[in-house]
């Protein structure tokens, strides 16, 4: 990933910023420019939004594929986690083993490095969650 | 709107073509199609294909001016267009040939599709693949389309309370109908605990609820009824329905994930547009690029309440002789997936079917077959409904 294409999500990764539709209230991440149901309504409107960092898990896998940028992480926990917020966001489980992981385990979002190194030389943070 | 009919049908055999190019194979199944039609180049029109990644796979884009030239067609200056729509790529394609021939732009199209993956290192490959999902928000964090398939498959389980062994009945049929077709990578049948004893992808799912990485290519082509009266004496298929519908990207954008809203959408608008009911289907190719996708589409097509397919297969349901044919071809799990290829490759199935002509995989007396093709995890869904025209 070059740095501009990460760059432009800090807010979001680092501070899971969202935005929110004033229109209906629904509250989105990632960001979203249209609400998808108020469509119109929303555009030039959609306010940021900064997610409560607390959710509980609505499905996860365990990964066992190579996958380049996380190899030495394999096997690794990713989760959809449904946020008190009412969005949901997809990210990895850490300070947990596979075996305690269960559909509808409280968690929280941290602040965590995602890659060691990227081909562009950067290393990318993001959020990954841990059991509360 | 025109009647749109398929009168040639070709592909390639899926799997691993070490020998054989990207245009290599593209131009085997075109011909292959062309012939079948028994037409001749000038006959052609234009020409869709389908592909998901030539460009991060093998660095080669503008695929539909080459498939013109590698044909030879490219010398007649017709319109050559790439359609890519993720793994239902050459669904997509089939889609705008039909609408190129309905509409009345055109009267005679070749639409194929194409992907050529084992040019790419293995431990690329997966990555190619997540670009299927949404690669800031999902692959970024380390999710890949396996992934989104387990935790489909998980929350299925979980809601429904569905067994683990239901849901490798999908490789299982797909396997025994796989061995049966000359056309496919795999040959072998498997038991249901093969599949659960097989190596771990993501759990719960292994490397046999899984589709393999293929190489291949698929080719038809569409024309007008009266074309095909004045060229053919039998063997005209109807496309009854071609419907195409969207889904968010993201498994975490959407209220469920336990149900394809665009397989949803788009199978009852072709049940619509062909004028039948899920009880006149004589068989369906499903995309079983991982096993739960072919559980929840029989549920999403209409065949099996929610949370019930995996048991009425387990009672044989999806057997060639069975009320409900499933993946004669042997599925994207056993015949392939080359992206790309794929979505063609189910309708020249189902043209083979249809004409009677699949030897020992055939279905008895088919009148009508249903393609499933996906994109990613649902994110979008194309329907096929092929007619055999008496």
């Amino acid at each position: 990933m070059t740095i501009p294409r990460f760059w432009r999500e800090f807010e979001h990764r680092y501070r899971l910023v969202g935005t929110k539709c004033p229109s209906c209230g629904r509250v989105y991440f990632p960001p979203r420019d249209v609400c998808p149901y108020c469509h119109r309504e929303s555009v030039g409107k959609m306010q940021n939004y900064e997610l409560k960092n607390t959710g509980k898990i609505y499905s996860f896998t365990v990964v066992y594929q190579d996958i380049p940028d996380f190899k030495e992480l394999k096997p690794y926990i990713v989760a959809i986690v449904e946020m008190d917020d009412g969005p949901r966001i997809t990210g990895q489980v850490v300070d947990a083993l596979p075996e305690e992981i269960t559909i509808g385990m409280p968690v929280k979002a941290v602040f965590r490095r995602i890659r060691e190194e990227s081909p562009s030389g950067i290393i990318e943070y993001g959020y990954k969650f841990v059991p509360i | 709107m025109r009647d749109v009919v398929i009168v040639g049908a070709g592909q390639t055999k899926f799997g691993e073509h070490w020998e054989k190019s990207l245009r290599d194979l593209a131009v085997e199944a075109g011909l292959r199609a062309i012939e079948d039609a028994g037409i001749y180049s000038k006959d052609i029109d234009a020409i869709y294909g389908g592909n998901m990644s030539a460009g991060s796979s093998t660095f080669q884009d503008n695929i539909g001016t080459l498939i013109a030239d590698f044909t030879g067609l490219a010398i007649n200056s017709i319109p050559a267009i790439r359609i890519e729509n993720g793994s239902a790529s050459g669904a997509a394609a089939l889609h705008e040939g039909f609408i190129a021939v309905a509409s009345g732009i055109y009267d005679t199209v070749l639409v194929g599709g194409v992907e050529k993956l084992t040019d790419v290192p293995m431990e690329d490959i997966t990555e190619v693949i997540s670009g299927e999902i949404d690669r800031e928000w999902e692959a970024f964090n380390g999710s890949t389309l396996a992934a989104s398939a387990a935790m489909i498959a998980r929350r299925y389980m979980h809601d429904y309370g569905a067994k683990r062994e239901h849901i490798a009945h999908i490789p299982v049929i797909s396997h025994r109908h796989g061995s049966l077709n000359p056309y496919a990578h795999f040959k072998n049948t498997i038991k249901v605990e093969d599949v659960l004893n097989s190596t771990m992808v993501a759990d719960p799912l292994t490397m046999l609820d899984c589709a393999p990485v293929s190489d291949g290519a698929s080719a038809l082509v569409l024309t007008t009824m009266e074309n095909a009266r004045k060229w053919k004496n039998d063997g005209i298929v109807r496309i009854s329905a071609s419907t195409v519908a969207s889904d968010f990207i993201s498994l975490h954008s959407r209220e469920k994930i336990t149900e394809f809203r665009s397989t949803i959408e788009a199978s009852r608008k072709a049940y619509r547009m062909a004028k039948i009911e899920p009880k006149d289907v004589s068989f369906v190719e499903l995309h079983d690029a991982y096993s739960i996708f072919g559980i929840i589409a029989l549920e999403d097509l209409g065949f099996f309440k929610k949370g019930e397919a995996g048991k009425y297969l387990e009672e044989g349901y999806g057997n060639l002789d069975s009320k409900l044919p499933i993946n004669p071809s042997g599925g994207l799990k056993a015949k392939g997936h080359p992206l790309g290829a794929t979505g063609v490759g189910q309708v020249v199935e189902a043209v083979f079917q249809l004409r009677k002509q699949a030897e020992k995989r055939q279905v008895p007396d088919p009148r009508y077959g249903l393609t499933h093709s996906m994109g990613g995890a649902g994110g979008s869904s194309i329907i096929h409904i092929l007619e055999v025209v008496r």
